[in-house]
């Protein structure tokens, strides 16, 4: 499957980009997509393996299954207002 | 009750105007406005970046649970996005209001409304300094839920 991954604020500079497309294996989860931008380097392992994810709009944990077609945002510390 | 997120100036008048009725007898209208420093340092501007589908599905979201609390209060919010230009000081990059019947539910609505935002709108500010230097501010962990089961 393929999910497109948008990057935000810092987490986009680190990786020189704000959208990538991405391949896992059916049932990845959003952690394990995570892990794998991580592992690519080019400073994408500067985002933190914790970070805050959203799956299509929605604040999602990292067990939260993808599937294909998903939109996946890497989400750094907010700091609205 | 209306929420969005806008890339003009906020005009305050404008948004208070979107809450109020006759049997409301308190308005409270909230802004927040970029300061001239942090933590220490002489601040010239801020850039905002929101990721926009969701900061509006995510300020409509706690705006609509902020009503459910009090019966009949009316709500109005507005976040500013600003990637390309910036903010300067004294410029409003969130504005809030509330009217409800009674003054004390105004306030706590609107205070509420403020804190949820803080903590769950994707949307990062970027300062510049006097000495030019830019910095990406820290923020909030935004709430991770359960797992979804989807």
């Amino acid at each position: 499957m393929r999910v497109r991954v948008l990057l935000f604020a810092q987490y986009r500079e680190f990786a020189g980009t704000s959208a990538l497309e991405v391949d896992l294996p059916d049932g990845a989860t959003a952690g394990a997509l995570v892990a794998v931008l991580r592992g690519r380097g080019g400073g994408l392992e500067r985002i933190p393996a914790t970070t805050a994810v959203a799956v299509n709009l929605e604040y999602a944990s990292s067990e939260t299954p993808l599937r294909d077609g998903d939109e996946v945002a890497l989400i750094p510390p907010v700091a609205g207002g | 009750m209306r929420t969005w997120i806008t890339r003009d100036v906020i005009d305050p008048a404008a948004v208070l105007a979107e809450v109020g009725a006759p049997q409301h007898g308190a308005a409270v209208l909230f802004l927040g406005v970029v300061r001239d420093h942090n933590e220490g340092r002489p601040v010239v501007s801020i850039r905002y970046e929101a990721y926009e589908a969701m900061a509006a599905r995510v300020l409509a979201e706690t705006a609509a649970e902020a009503a459910m609390r009090v019966p009949g209060v009316r709500i109005a919010a507005v976040h500013r996005e600003e990637r390309v230009g910036e903010l300067r000081v004294g410029e409003v990059s969130l504005a809030v209001a509330v009217s409800s019947a009674h003054r004390a539910e105004a306030f706590d609505v609107a205070r509420d409304l403020l804190e949820e935002i803080k903590r769950r709108l994707p949307v990062w500010k970027e300062e510049r300094y006097a000495d030019g230097e830019r910095r990406w501010l820290g923020g909030e962990l935004p709430p991770v839920p359960q797992e979804t089961g989807r």
